[in-house]
């Protein structure tokens, strides 16, 4: 039953990577995208990464999904006909064969692995002191720490990247708007954001604390976080707020920031980024809910895109 | 407490909080050099290869940070070219400015966010934390070189992504096989099979990538040429090196068994390539800073065409580590010089830069001595890095890579002399804006130290033997003193 369940969904993900790469259709292409993401994130769960499942389905086919409708919808708007060019047989077959042979190459290096799994002994006698149960997190915000940092900050800096490219007069605007249909009120969407902002805080709190014992933490619920500020966007419900205003800025650098002050904090003790004994599993949590909300704020901020001169704001959406 | 986790987090500190207060860059940026000069003293009285873990998580599960002879000169060269460069910024980027220019309110955060991962990237020996840093630089790279053009920058953020991608597949198969990222331990297990030669195949090719070396460069000139002049003298001073540092890093220590010689002399032989292409790319171009981008390219072939030579005989990892840290000093303020000198002139030519020897002789100057180091002439850096990497080529009898680096050298002539014969053509003065005296000092200093590291040759050359991989031949350190001292005689 498992085996032929595992066949399906990898030649359904086989299909739809194909399809996506195929279709000329630009639209038709993210569709299929999105659709091999949430497989990819079913055989994810059916290999036991639990967290790693959720952050596929949720950043891989949902925050880039809607990333790239809303490129498509810009481009449309544009006059873009957004479709790809034939590809010469020449290209195709060049291409192909560099695959192959890489994925041939890849085969042959992975069967000739056996695994050693040094470090899962270590995270299983080290888990204990921390007073949580999900190894993920264990190793995100404590044996790893360092890694998540930086990695905070390479989102923190994506979003100000975005931001380098605001148009003339654009900064420090909004970004343009994305609601989706005027008056606002009679919509499906605009009655279903509302209900659905609040609905999504309330979960990515929920998969942040659960991130502590079960799959679930700071990049998740960040993630669920966005997708409910980008919904309530789309719908109307909220406007996002200007690339100036000093609360969306606290917002976006609280994680970080609370991540390196604790850290910091850690060198009265002996070392950067230790935690003082007992105050483990209170600090891990205190920093990933300011990292949930920073993650939320940065993704729904990097998919709205840059600031826009105001005129261009209402325009902006299709 | 410890230099080592301090030099990455300080600059993230700052990155905050010139998130926080535009308003303030001149005192941040001021409190930010003091700062990362301290921290660099610091880490230079450190014993070479002094590590500990972060946070006290034991290896093969957390992360080592080292301070090899490597890290501590690139390290505080870091600080000397970033501080400098900063200094300068302050001009083009002024902060009175943040609320109207987005370039503005952008620049400084990615810039402190550049400073921290090109620090992290030297002082890390945990192969997926580097991947971390070259995310974090690429990210601040990519923006900034979005600044100049977006298309250029569009260019570079795709082929540094796909560098990327191959670079962390080889992690993985790393991290499958051995069960550890880190570089130190990885030196003691690491077998010649074919999952580890794979490995370091994909990841070195993702790295050439970052590091433009040639035939993979064509996203640097565009993207440098365009990019604003400090942003162009962090890219083609830092960013560059990190893709280069984690290349010695796998090569010469973590992955070393499966380094062939066979390999490294691929891997010379097109630095020589690099060389020569890049050189001659340079002598044709018309504009000044995608002359000095291409010249970019062609000192990164340097850095490895020194990769076979890094056992044998003589001081080839001496030479090695000079070069990265002449090629980053002398890079910026030439990059930095040219920056101002194309703002005096009429256009972006190198036809246009008529007379500025007379209306702006500092930054003419710094030119010039950028010019002198990148060459490779005495009593430079570079001349010292050149010196010790064509040495090490002769005692092992490998007469055509010093016969190249040689080219190198007079081809170098030939392109940097080109705008400066110009710059000293003709008979009226131009005249030009005045600038700012920080604006006109930053590209100097850096010259003049590119320049003075010639000097310091001999407690460098020791320093960067200090704690140098068990690969490299290990020979009492060189006395540059006297082969300078012997080089000018020669040459009178």
């Amino acid at each position: 039953m498992s085996l032929v369940f595992d066949l399906v969904l990898c030649l359904m993900i086989l299909g739809t990577a194909a399809a996506s790469l195929l279709m000329r259709s630009a639209l038709g292409g993210i569709v299929f995208f999105i659709a091999f993401g949430n497989l990819l994130g079913i055989a994810w769960l059916s290999l036991g990464a639990v967290n790693v499942a959720l952050a596929e389905i949720a950043i891989g086919a949902g925050v880039t999904g809607i990333l790239l409708i809303l490129a498509h919808a810009r481009l449309s708007a544009m006059g873009d006909p957004v479709e790809c060019e034939p590809t010469s047989p020449w290209m195709r077959a060049a291409v192909a064969v560099i695959c192959g042979g890489l994925i041939v190459l890849l085969s042959v290096a992975v069967l000739s692995i056996s695994p050693t799994d040094r470090m899962g002994a270590q995270i299983a006698t080290l888990m204990p002191a921390l007073g949580i149960e999900n190894p993920v997190t264990g190793v995100l915000l404590a044996f790893r720490a360092y890694d998540t940092l930086l990695e905070t900050f390479v989102l923190l800096g994506a979003l100000v990247a975005v931001w380098a490219i605001a148009p003339p007069g654009g900064w420090p605007q909004r970004p343009a708007s994305l609601a989706i249909a005027t008056p606002v009120s009679l919509t499906v969407i605009g009655t279903f954001s509302r209900v659905l902002l609040p609905a999504s805080l309330v979960m990515a709190a929920y998969l942040v604390w659960t991130g502590s014992d079960l799959p679930g933490g700071a990049f998740q619920g960040g993630t669920v976080l966005a997708g409910g500020i980008l919904v309530a966007a789309l719908g109307g419900a909220i406007a996002l707020p200007r690339a100036d205003d000093m609360r969306l800025r606290s917002v976006l650098v609280l994680g970080p920031a609370m991540f390196l002050g604790i850290g910091l904090g850690g060198i009265a003790l002996g070392r950067f980024l230790s935690y003082p004994v007992g105050l483990e599993k209170a600090l891990i949590v205190a920093i990933e809910y300011a990292l949930a909300l920073s993650i939320g704020a940065t993704l729904a901020l990097l998919v709205a895109g840059k600031p826009v001169p105001p005129a261009a704001v209402q325009e902006g959406g299709d | 407490m410890s230099p080592l986790d301090l030099l990455v987090v300080a600059p993230l500190v700052f990155m905050v909080l010139s998130l926080l207060a535009g308003g303030w860059q001149r005192s941040l940026l001021a409190l930010a050099i003091a700062t990362m000069a301290a921290l660099s003293v610091w880490l230079m009285t450190l014993d070479p290869g002094t590590a500990h873990v972060v946070g006290g998580w034991e290896l093969p599960l957390g992360v080592l940070l080292r301070a090899d002879g490597l890290a501590q000169m690139l390290v505080p060269a870091v600080t000397l070219t970033a501080g400098l460069t900063g200094l300068y910024a302050l001009h083009q980027f002024a902060p009175e400015s943040h609320a109207s220019n987005a370039q503005t309110a952008a620049f400084w955060p990615l810039y402190y966010l550049m400073w921290s991962a090109a620090n992290a990237a030297f002082l890390t020996t945990d192969l997926f934390n580097l991947y971390v840093t070259l995310e974090m630089a690429s990210i601040a790279a990519v923006a900034m070189a979005a600044m100049g053009s977006v298309r250029a920058a569009l260019r570079y953020l795709l082929i540094a992504l796909l560098g990327s991608i191959f670079y962390l597949l080889g992690v993985a198969l790393i991290l499958s096989r051995y069960g550890t990222v880190d570089v130190t331990l990885l030196a003691g297990m690491a077998e010649a099979d074919f999952a580890t030669a794979l490995a370091l195949a994909l990841m070195t090719g993702g790295l050439l990538v970052k590091a433009a070396l040639f035939p993979l460069h064509g996203w640097l000139p565009p993207a440098h040429a365009a990019a604003p002049a400090p942003a162009s003298a962090l890219l083609s001073g830092l960013v560059v090196k990190i893709g280069f540092v984690i290349t010695v890093r796998l090569w010469f220590e973590g992955l070393a068994a499966a380094a062939t010689p066979a390999g490294l002399h691929v891997l010379g032989g097109i630095g020589a390539l690099a060389i020569l292409f890049g050189s001659l790319q340079a002598i044709r171009q018309e504009s000044l800073k995608a002359l000095v981008a291409y010249s970019t390219v062609a000192q990164i072939g340097y850095l490895f065409l020194a990769f076979p030579l890094i056992a044998g005989a003589g001081h080839a990892w001496a030479g090695l580590s000079f070069h990265a840290v002449a090629h980053m000093i002398a890079k910026a303020a030439m990059f930095l010089a040219a920056g101002l000198m194309l703002k005096a002139a009429a256009g972006p030519r190198i036809a246009d830069l008529a007379g500025l020897a007379r209306a702006m002789p500092l930054t003419v100057t710094a030119f010039g001595l950028a010019a002198v180091s990148l060459m490779g002439l005495p009593p430079s850096g570079g001349f010292s890095a050149k010196f010790l990497l064509v040495d090490a080529a002769l005692r092992q009898g490998q007469a055509i890579h010093a016969a190249v680096m040689l080219i190198g050298g007079l081809l170098a002539a030939v392109y940097l002399f080109r705008p400066l014969a110009v710059a000293f053509s003709g008979s009226e003065t131009p005249a030009v804006p005045a600038k700012a005296p920080s604006m006109v000092a930053a590209p100097l200093a850096l010259a003049l130290a590119a320049l003075l590291l010639g000097f310091a040759g001999g407690p460098l050359a020791e320093l960067a033997t200090g704690g140098a991989p068990a690969t490299v031949a290990q020979e009492p350190p060189p006395s540059l003193e006297n082969t300078v001292k012997t080089a000018s005689e020669d040459a009178q």
